[in-house]
Order: C-alpha cells, then structure tokens, then sequence
C-alpha cells in the first residue's frame, strides 16, 4: 500500500471537508495503521470510481437537458440505435477501471487480511526485529465484552487496553451468539463466533480513548454493548497491567459461567487473576467441566466416530440449553464427560487405538452414574 | 430479552393464550384499533353495496393474469404502507434516543420494528411490486392471451397474499422475530429465541415463497413457450427479457431459501443441530445458504426494474433504445454473476485474503454490465427528442440517484474497506441507495407509464409531481445522512446512542422520512384525484405515450383476451414497426376465443395454508396436521374440477371490438 498511500495521502482532503461540518469521522482520521490504510483504500476507491460515475451523472444531465422535446435545436435521430466503436467504449471504460480496483483489491485484501502479523507500525516504521505482539483473547458475551491477557495472567470485562505502536494480536470468540468486534479507530472489524476463533493483528499510534463496540446486532442488549479501549504510553500500560493484577477478583469457571449469564451495561471489571486454559474452554464450550470439548467431539470425529457407543457422547455435548434458561448445574445424567486430548497422538496416522484409552481414563476422573458411561467404557 | 421458561402448552390451543395478545402495549393496540376500525369500514363498505360476490367472480377467484397483476400491485401497496411506518418509527426512535434518553420504544419493541421492516418491504413490498408488473406485462408484450399455467398464477398470488397475513397477524397476536431480516442463528435459534417471532418469520416465508417459486416456473414458462408467431428471443422487448432472467434466479434461489428455512425450522421444532452452537452445529454454513439466496433476489428486484427504465426511455425519447443486444447480454451476465458473489455480504467473517478477493472482485464485475447498461440508456437519450412526463422523470431520477448507489457498492465490495464499513449505517445507506433509488424509482416510473393501459385513465399529474420531488428530495435527505455516519462508525440496529453530536444527523434523516411520506401521500392522493377526474383523463386510444411494444396496441384497459388476434412479429418494438408499416386494426373476421375459467383452489389453498402456518406457529399440533391433510385433499378435489376452460363468443368479439373501432373513429 506504500506508493498509494503516499499518492492518495492528499486526497484524504476530501473527507476532510465533511469534516469542516462539525462532524469527527473516526472512520476517515483514525488512529492506528490498520485502520489508516483502510481508510486511504477507501478513498483511492472512491477517486477512481468518480473517474467514472462523474461523467456519468453529468452527461445524464447535460442529455436530459439539451434533448428535452422543447428544445427544437436538438438533433432528433429517432433511428440511431447501434454504434459499435461507442459499445466498444461504453463496456471497456467500466472494465479499465475494475481492473486497476481489482488489482488494488488483490493487494490490499492480502497486506490488510487481518490474520496477517503486522509488518509496519506505520507508514515510515517497520515493526522492530523480535518485537512480541500482545496478546489479547477477547469473548463476545451476552452482552459484554470479556478480555484475557494470557502473557499476564489477567482479564477484564468491558475495558481494553494496549500500548502505543506495540502490535497487537487478537484472538476473538464468542460464548452465544455472533458478534463483531470493532474499534473503528484502531482497525476493522471481524467476527467473534461462537465454538469459532477468528483473529486480528491491529496498531494504536496514538495515546487516547477510543470507542470499541459489537458491530453485529446480538440481541436485546445489543445497543449498549460498548466498551472502551485505551492506547496507552508503555509506561502507563504497565502501570494498568499493575491495577488490574492488583484487583482481589479473580475470574475462574464457575465465576465465567456467572458471568456469561445475559446482562446489560456492565460496569467494566478488572480480574487480577485467571487461569490460564479458561480462554480456550470458553472457545471450545467446555468451561462446565462436565462437557466434552468441542476439539474433542472433532478429533473423535475425525478418526470416525465411535459408531453406536459415540451416541453416549451426544447427551454431553448441548452445552447452550441449562445455561440459557439460568442454570449451570450440568443435566443429571452424565455420560461421557470429556477425553483427554494431551496425550492424543493428532498426526492422522493412528486410527483407532488412542481412542480407547483416555477415554477410559478421563472417565474413571468423572465418576458417573448412569448405565451409558459402563457401556461405553466397557465397548472400549 | 430472554423470556423464561415458557408455560406447559395445552393440547387444544398449542403456545398461544390471551397473553399472546399484546393489549398492554399502547401503540400496537392503537394500531389495532386504526387497523379493527378500517377493517370493520371496509367490510361494511363492501356488504353495503353488495360487492362480495363481485370481488368473489371478478377478482378473487379471478385467473386473468391482468387481474392479479394488479392485485399484487393492491398488496404491495398496502405492504409499503405497514413497512413504511416501520420506517417512521426507527427514525423517530432514533431520532430521540440520546444521552441516556431511552426513546420511547424498548429494544424488544425496537427489534420486532426493523426485522418486520426488512422483511416486508424486500418480501411484502418489492417482491410483490416485481410479480406483479410481470404478471400483468409479459403476456401483452408478447402477444399472449394469459399466462402458461392460469390456476398456478392465481395460486401463487394468493399463497403470497398468506405470508404476508401471517406477518400482520403477529402484530397482535404474539410477537415478531427480533433477529433482523435474515435471521442468522444462533441468534435465531431456540435458546436465543424462544418466543413465536421467529417461527412467525419462517413460516410466512416459506408460504409465501411457495407464491414466489411458482410464480417464477409459472413466467419462464409463458415466456419460453408462449411468445406471439416472429417473436424470436433477440426480438423480445427489453422488459420481457430481465424478466425471463429475472425468474429463472428465482426458481433456482427460492428452493435455497426454502431449505435453509427448512433446516432452521428442523433445529427449532424437532431439536436437529445444524445451525446451533452444539453439536457440531455450524452458524457460518447457515449465513452462506440465505446469502446464496440473498444476492440473487436483489436481482430479482433490481432486474425488472431495469427492464422498465429501458422500455420508459425508448418510448419518452421517441427513440430505438441504443445497444438492444449489449442490453440483452448485459442483463444475461448480471442473471449469471449474481450467483458468485455472496459472499461480499461476509467479508469480516474471517474468510482467508484469496476468497475474499474472489468475492471482491466478482462483485466489482457486475458493475460492468451495470454500467454498459446506463450508458446505454444515456445513448437512447443522445440524439433523442424527451418527453419529461412522470415515467421519465423517475428514470432520470434513477440513473443519477442508483449510479451514486452503485458507487458505495462497489467501495464495499473492497474487503479492507468493507472492514470498516460493513455493517455500518453506510452499509444501510448503499442498499437504500439501490432499492429505492433502484427498484422502487422503478416500479414508480413503470406504475406512471402502464397505469393508463391497466385502468384506462392516466394518473393526474400534478399530484405525480409532488409526490416525484418529495420521493426524490426526501430519499437524499433520509439517506446521504447515513452515509455521514456510517463513516462516524455508527453501527446499524442501534436502538440508543450515547454521543449526542450524531443526534443532527439523525434528525436531518427523519426529515428526510417525512418528506417520504409527503411523497406517499401525495401518491395516494394522486390515485384518488385521478380515479375522480377519469373521465377527463381518459385514454381512448390505447397508446397514450405513443410507445413501442405489443401492449400499447390493445385498448386500455385490454379486453380479458388481450389479443383478437395473434399479432405477428416482424421487428423488435414490435408496435412501433407496425404503426410504421400502417398496420391496419382487423375489424371482422373474429372467430370464439378460448380462454381458462376462474376457480377459487387458489384461494381456498392459501387459507388453509395459513391457518397451517398459524397452527405450527403456536405448536397447536392437530390444527397443523388437520391443515396438512385439508392442503393435499384440496389440491387432489381440484384435480377433479374438468371445468377449466369456456369460449368467449364470437358475437362478445364482436361487441367488444367493434366498440373499440367506434371509439378510435370517433378520435380521428
């Protein structure tokens, strides 16, 4: 995007008129790389298009105008209908443009996917040698916005935080139903799916608040699902790390499945501390520990099902059902609560042996009462 | 918001009791009473003058393709006036809902609000306005006496007509879906939503999609095989064409749409996980079925729009419409890409770069045929000698407002600009840019141009105007706003804000809203200042606008067998080459005309329908069952009725003919 965005730099002018308005177009000024050269896109664009839709309305116009039937001027050709050279032109113009827009898509869709580690902090500066990016799993929760910081062992509710021009890395779920998460002055949006990870690789350049929300209606509370995200020096990120890891709360499974419960406009909560796995069992909708894991349901899966005795697994895979009519005690009749994934061997040589022995051994770890888990234990 | 555990359901009456009826919402029972008041007037209106059996012969029951063309046109209408309040409604709330003000409609009311609009103005409204100029064209411009299948027609009419009712009825009985108008799970599910809205949504779709389909074999089928002796299909008119394309994407999009529901319904009533968060259950396969679906059906809309703007100004600048062929293949490559490009709708799914580039790019092709086709139409203006009558009004209208629409499409058929657009008012204000300055600009040109030859009257002017610049006006203020906020990042289906330098915004869009129904009035008005004034606008000679194709050489409106005679087709614009020739009106030799014989299955079909929707609606098992059985035994009686078809008399040929030949005397 380099030789467009210096070119096109100058036409960022034109939005800027709108902005004489009175109006803050964050989409158009905003503050972090991503989102900047999204923005320079949409004005490149938008110029080249005019190129063409300029003309266009012009000339609707000026025809409208000169051949009105009052005008007796006007040259009448009342059988003039076909004139190859004008067809000629009249496809060709529209396709020169779409090819330069369609080069400039395949580019920029490459350079700005947003599973793409970033490679610049802005436009003049590369992301230094052996920089990590933070990391942050965010969860789209009915409906709050609930933030893990892995390399520090926190988490919060409602209120993100990043230092200026330090990369950081998404990983988006959600725990119900579809969300976005945007922060237009950062980066665009992505999707946060439920059972699902998308991820965002996004910059902040400038200190500041910034507004972040769900762009994805999700339901009655959607309106307020705001939180705001904060670009920090990284001297004063440090010191918000150290007020969140001061914060007596603590964020475990059962406290995450109190959490998720619907609720609205949620004061934003600080968590000092959260174990380290309960991000991945909210993607994989095992936080309620009698649950299978849904890698765990896909790795059975994979190596073909478990024919009839698989059957017993169904009835500990619903996961939504107790959770949204307000209970979280598990249905009584467990079957097989999960297996062990570690000492799985994932390479997609070994078929059928390694189903058999941790499921035996996680389900001896779960005592269960029902006749199905004897089966299923025994079959194995 | 998440209601709790639902009570038992009674054998007898399934999920619905009196607490389904929402009497402790002000506004719905207001509206229920306006609607229980103009129900019960017109009821008594129609007994008073004793129309029932006349509605029952003449229109009801009625098999001519002229006819429920225009009632099609009579629901779409009334359509756009409950999806219009809707309207009102979003920019009133929106309007006022800043700085911890709540406005004065709570989210689940807000929710029912814009879902119900989408879903009715694209499904009740648009739809309905695109059949039904379909219905009551193609046949005249090709010379037929009726459609391929005259029962399926009427049919298809009516089961419209019951999805349509099932979306009323849950205004007062139970609730609308909350889930906006494509019901993506797993918001839509039965864990998010529990409640009747959704199945309301499903089954009014798919009964009326059962219309829609129908309709579509019903209109390839007369095309295809029906078209008047020289018609070849490169001599088709231009409408007659995006038709054709137009219903061949809907019988191969409906079924999708169908199954997908099919599917959602499966996961909501028998416990099936295909869409749901469990199980193994994939929500993203759901958002790329009804999007396989969605984008073709904005061409379903978007195409016999196009279709009329090419017959209004060819016949306007008294001129060939330029590039007929390029028009043709144009409008042929728009029918094929539509299926490539659905997933411009989800670019911020997570998708890879290359598959979004795809789609990007696909969707960038379209606009090229898009635009050899306005610059066809501009080429037809070139050279030409306009008459700015209302038809041509709205097309220039068109071509300014839908390429400024085309623009913002094309922007956010980019993947990294969609990313900080997509879902955004902008998004909003591009889709209103291209449906209304699109299609309903161009069901409004096409309803001025053939309303004369439908009723035999034009439509007062004046009024036209004033309902044309306040339409117009109005749409740019109601909209360009949008697009300001969208690049504020202001999301869609907010029902509050917090930052209160939008609210100007907002407010300028709601004036834009009122100017609207300004335009709407107006229109109304119109109608019923012409119907008074008929006799005075009177059009005697069939071909008031001076036009160029095989309808304007009826008398308006057309006698019930449009054609005494099969006419034969020597040139495109077929009318015109005629008048040109100095085609001589046959006025003898008439021999009976075999025409279909009206029935009312179609209508009986349609309300046991409904009440089969209502049944699985509210879980009242025995109704759905009985309502089933009531479906495939009416259908296996109908097969029995051998009265299908009569003969119009020579001698009522004669009468009718030779009454026209008087009237065209008496003008010369």
């Amino acid at each position: 995007m380099k030789p467009f965005g210096r070119l096109f730099r100058a036409l960022a002018i034109i939005p800027a008129f709108l902005a004489l308005a009175g109006c803050e177009m964050v989409v158009m000024s905003p503050s972090g790389d991503i989102a900047a050269q999204q923005r320079d896109l949409v004005v490149i664009s938008t110029v080249l298009m005019l190129l063409i839709i300029v003309p266009v309305i012009a000339l609707t116009i000026a025809f409208a105008w000169k051949y009105r039937a009052s005008n007796k001027d006007a040259d009448y050709d009342p059988d003039w209908h076909h004139s190859t050279g004008l067809e000629v032109v009249i496809w060709a113009a529209p396709l020169v443009i779409i090819i330069a827009l369609g080069a400039i898509t395949w580019v920029s869709t490459h350079l700005l996917d947003p599973y793409r580690p970033l490679a610049r902090l802005d436009a003049s500066r590369p992301v230094p040698e052996g920089t990590q990016p933070l990391r942050v799993q965010a969860v789209a929760l009915d409906w709050k916005w609930l933030f893990f910081y892995p390399d520090y062992g926190v988490a919060t509710v409602n209120e993100l935080a990043a230092p200026v021009d330090r990369p950081i890395s998404f990983q988006l779920t959600s725990s119900s139903v579809m969300n976005s998460f945007y922060v237009p002055a950062l980066a665009g949006m992505i999707y946060a799916m439920p059972a699902m990870e998308t991820k965002l690789h996004a910059v902040i350049n400038k200190a500041g608040v910034f507004d972040g929300f769900s762009a994805n209606y999700s339901g009655a509370g959607f309106s307020d699902m705001r939180f705001k995200f904060h670009g920090l020096s990284q001297a004063d990120f440090d010191k918000w790390i150290e007020s969140v890891k001061a914060s007596a709360d603590q964020l475990d499974r059962a406290g995450f499945i109190e959490l998720e419960k619907p609720s609205v406009r949620v004061a934003p909560r600080k968590y000092g501390s959260t174990p380290a796995d309960l991000y991945d069992a909210i993607l994989n909708r095992c936080v309620d520990s009698a649950k299978m894991c849904v890698k765990d349901m896909m790795r059975v899966d994979a190596q073909g099902g478990m024919g009839l005795a698989g059957l017993g697994n169904v009835f500990s895979l619903a996961y939504d059902q107790p959770r949204r009519q307000g209970a979280h005690v598990a249905p009584q009749a467990r079957y097989v609560a999960a297996i062990c994934t570690p000492e799985a061997p994932r390479d997609g040589r070994t078929v059928e042996a390694p189903i058999a022995a941790p499921l035996g051994k996680r389900a001896s770890l779960e005592p269960s009462t029902s006749a199905g888990t004897a089966r299923v234990a025994s079959s194995n | 918001m998440t209601p709790a555990h639902q009570a038992p359901e009674s054998v007898l009456f399934g999920r619905l009791s009196l607490e389904a009826i929402p009497y402790h919402e002000p506004i719905l029972l207001a509206t229920f009473a306006v609607a229980a008041l103009g129900g019960i007037g017109v009821f008594a209106a129609i007994t008073y003058f004793r129309l029932w059996a006349w509605l029952w012969r003449e229109w009801i029951t009625s098999i001519d393709h002229k006819k429920i063309g225009i009632m099609y046109m009579i629901l779409g209408l009334i359509m756009l006036l409950r999806g219009f309040a809707d309207a009102l409604m979003m920019r009133l709330q929106q309007a006022i809902a800043f700085g911890g003000a709540e406005g004065y409609l709570p989210p689940h009311h807000y929710d029912q609000i814009f879902t119900a609009h989408g879903v009715i103005m694209i499904f009740f409204v648009a739809m309905p306005f695109v059949t039904g100029l379909m219905n009551y064209l193609v046949p005249l411009q090709i010379g037929a006496r009726d459609v391929a299948f005259p029962f399926l027609n009427n049919f298809s009419f009516w089961m419209t007509t019951a999805g349509a009712v099932l979306v009323m009825v849950s205004l007062f009985v139970g609730e609308f879906a909350t889930t906006g108008w494509l019901a993506y799970p797993p918001l839509s599910g039965i864990y998010s939503s529990p409640g009747v809205g959704v199945d309301y949504y499903i089954w009014a779709l798919q009964i009326a999609g059962v219309g829609t389909t129908l309709s579509g074999v019903n209109l390839i089928a007369t095309i295809v095989k029906m078209r008047a002796p020289g018609m070849t299909m490169m001599r088709m008119p231009v409408f007659t064409w995006t038709a054709l394309c137009s219903n061949v994407l809907i019988v191969a999009s409906f079924p999708v749409l169908g199954a997908t529901l099919a599917l959602l319904s499966l996961d909501r009533y028998v416990g099936t996980n295909f869409f749901t968060n469990d199980l193994g259950g994939s929500a993203m396969m759901y958002v790329n079925l009804i999007w396989i679906w969605g984008h073709p059906e904005v061409y379903i809309l978007i195409l016999p729009a196009f279709g009329v703007f090419s017959e209004v100004v060819a016949a306007f600048c008294g001129k060939r419409l330029f590039g007929y062929a390029s028009m043709v293949y144009a409008t042929v490559v728009i029918t094929i890409l539509s299926y490539l490009v659905w997933l411009h709708h989800f670019f911020t799914m997570g998708s890879g770069a290359s598959v979004n580039s795809f789609f990007g790019i696909t969707t960038m092709i379209i606009s090229i045929p898009t635009g050899a086709k306005i610059f066809n139409w501009l080429f037809t203006m070139y050279k030409g000698r306009i008459r700015f009558d209302l038809p041509m009004m709205w097309t220039v209208s068109f071509m300014i407002t839908f390429t400024i629409g085309g623009m913002t499409g094309v922007l956010l058929a980019v993947p990294p600009a969609d990313f900080v657009l997509h879902n955004s008012l902008f998004l909003i204000a591009h889709f209103h840019n291209v449906i209304i300055g699109g299609v309903l600009f161009g069901m409004f040109a096409g309803i001025y141009f053939w309303w004369p030859k439908a009723f035999g009257f034009r439509l007062d002017p004046f009024w036209g105007k004033v309902s044309f610049w306040c339409w117009t006006v109005g749409f740019y203020f109601a909209f360009m706003p949008l697009y300001v906020l969208g690049l504020m990042g202001v999301t869609r289906r907010m029902s509050k804000f917090d930052d209160p330098s939008l609210q100007i915004w907002f407010v300028i869009a709601a004036i834009g809203a009122l100017m609207i129904l300004g335009g709407i009035a107006a229109f109304l008005v119109q109608i019923f200042v012409s119907f008074m004034k008929r006799e005075e606008l009177k059009d005697e000679t069939g071909d008031p606008w001076n036009a160029r194709t095989l309808e304007w050489s009826t008398s308006s409106p057309p006698p019930p067998y449009n054609f005494a005679f099969t006419p034969i087709v020597h040139d495109l614009d077929a009318w015109w080459d005629m008048k040109r020739r100095g085609y001589i009106r046959p006025t003898e030799g008439f021999i009976p005309i075999h025409m279909p014989k009206n029935t009312g299955a179609g209508f009986v079909l349609a309300v046991i329908a409904t009440i089969a929707g209502f049944a699985l609606i509210w879980h009242i098992w025995w109704l759905a069952v009985a309502g089933f059985v009531a479906l495939v035994a009416t259908a296996i009686v109908h097969t029995f009725n051998y009265k299908r078809d009569f003969h119009i008399p020579a001698s009522e040929v004669v009468e009718t003919e030779d009454a026209r030949t008087k009237l065209l005397a008496a003008r010369a």
